[in-house]
């Protein structure tokens, strides 16, 4: 019954806002591609006629590879207890993405660690300059794949020496199960 | 001999505004100096080992364990230990694990408001070394670089009973007058100083917060 309403929905949506790449990741998520200047309408176009009035999360995914950033909306319907997952890719250069504080007041929130934590800009995004975790951050935001975290902590914090790590499968190996020869 | 060095410099705060400047002391810590009469200085020692309080500021995950130590089961006012919400009443700070960057300057505030004779244990792997955080941007790696330590415990995470074995330990180092923190802290602040703002880099309250 809920896999029909949304096998409608879908087809509409791919119609309307050549929506793509619709994938079923498990019993009630489903994600579904679309293309940047289409988002915000088309999420508009969930909250108010489709019923997905809760926006779960926003986040991003980084695909340094292809040169680009993957935002995911996660939107969900309390009606029909279904999650759907909207993703927008965006430019890795001119990282920019319409702001959509105006749908939910809390994606502001979202928005501003996303710029702090990705370098992504939301013009018009409420404080989206201010400080949010990182006071006085003034590297390359750290959670950009080319941001290498062991350098920057090695170069501010420094180690104490004698610390040292050990990769627990050969470990064990050697120190617990020496008998066993490394089987499993 | 720092002393007298101390009492010569005032302190430049240089995060603040010019305007804000007028707000706040610019005047050094002066280091604690001992009763010149040993036995007293001993009562002294005596009577603060014996009423630590803690100060209820959870930095990082190790302070979960502070919770099952106040309660029934560990009990830790039958050493009479207990928490207090506001550092001007607290004399032990445990730094509940990890230290993100963010978290130290509330800690540097805090500890500097809290009034001397007051003591340092650092809670879990992370203040003494990184610990699985070891390459983490935002957490300190070795928190004695930034505040005076006088007791570590490892464990990640250690039970109440390492709090507990470790609480009664600083007592006896209080006792024998061997946790000098505070005047580390005061006699090589310039060091401190250096080394926070090395990390703390948007440094915008007084270099000293009284």
């Amino acid at each position: 019954m809920a896999n029909e309403l949304m096998n409608t929905m879908l087809n509409r949506l791919k119609t309307d806002f050549s929506v793509s790449d619709i994938s079923e990741r498990k019993p009630a998520l489903t994600t579904l591609k679309v293309a940047r200047e289409n988002a915000e309408r088309l999420i508009r176009e969930l909250r108010d006629r489709e019923g997905f009035t809760h926006l779960s999360f926003i986040t991003c995914i980084d695909y340094i590879e292809d040169g680009i950033f993957t935002l995911v909306y996660m939107l969900h319907n309390h009606d029909r207890n279904d999650t759907l997952g909207v993703e927008v890719d965006i430019s890795r250069d001119n990282a920019e993405m319409t702001s959509i504080h105006t749908l939910w007041a809390q994606a502001w929130t979202y928005q501003r660690e996303l710029r702090e934590m990705f370098g992504i800009n939301f013009p018009g995004s409420p404080r989206l300059e201010e400080d949010f975790c990182l006071e006085g951050w003034d590297d390359i935001p750290p959670m950009r794949r080319e941001f290498d975290t062991k350098k920057y902590s090695s170069e501010q914090f420094g180690h104490r020496e004698g610390r040292h790590s050990e990769q627990p499968r050969e470990h064990m190996k050697v120190t617990l199960y020496p008998t066993r020869g490394g089987d499993e | 001999m720092s002393k007298q060095q101390n009492k010569e410099v005032a302190l430049k705060n240089d995060g603040l505004s010019e305007e804000e400047k007028l707000y706040f002391s610019d005047a050094r810590p002066r280091p604690y100096e001992p009763y010149s009469i040993k036995a007293v200085e001993d009562f002294a020692n005596w009577a603060r080992a014996n009423s630590l309080w803690i100060l209820a500021f959870g930095t990082g995950c190790c302070s979960i364990e502070l919770r099952p130590l106040m309660t029934a089961r560990f009990d830790i006012s039958r050493f009479g230990v207990a928490g207090r919400p506001t550092p001007r009443q607290s004399s032990l700070f445990i730094i509940g694990g990890y230290v993100s960057v963010k978290t130290l300057k509330r800690i540097i505030r805090s500890y500097e408001q809290m009034q001397g004779p007051k003591f340092i244990i650092a809670l879990g792997s992370c203040p003494a070394n990184g610990g699985m955080y070891f390459d983490s941007y935002n957490t300190i790696n070795q928190f004695d670089l930034y505040l005076p330590v006088d007791m570590y415990i490892t464990g990640c995470m250690p039970r109440p009973e390492a709090l507990l074995s470790s609480i009664l330990e600083l007592q006896e180092d209080i006792k024998a007058g061997n946790c000098d923190g505070a005047n580390r802290y005061v006699n090589n602040l310039d060091w401190y100083k250096t080394n926070q703002k090395k990390v703390i880099k948007n440094w915008d309250m007084p270099d000293y917060n009284w």
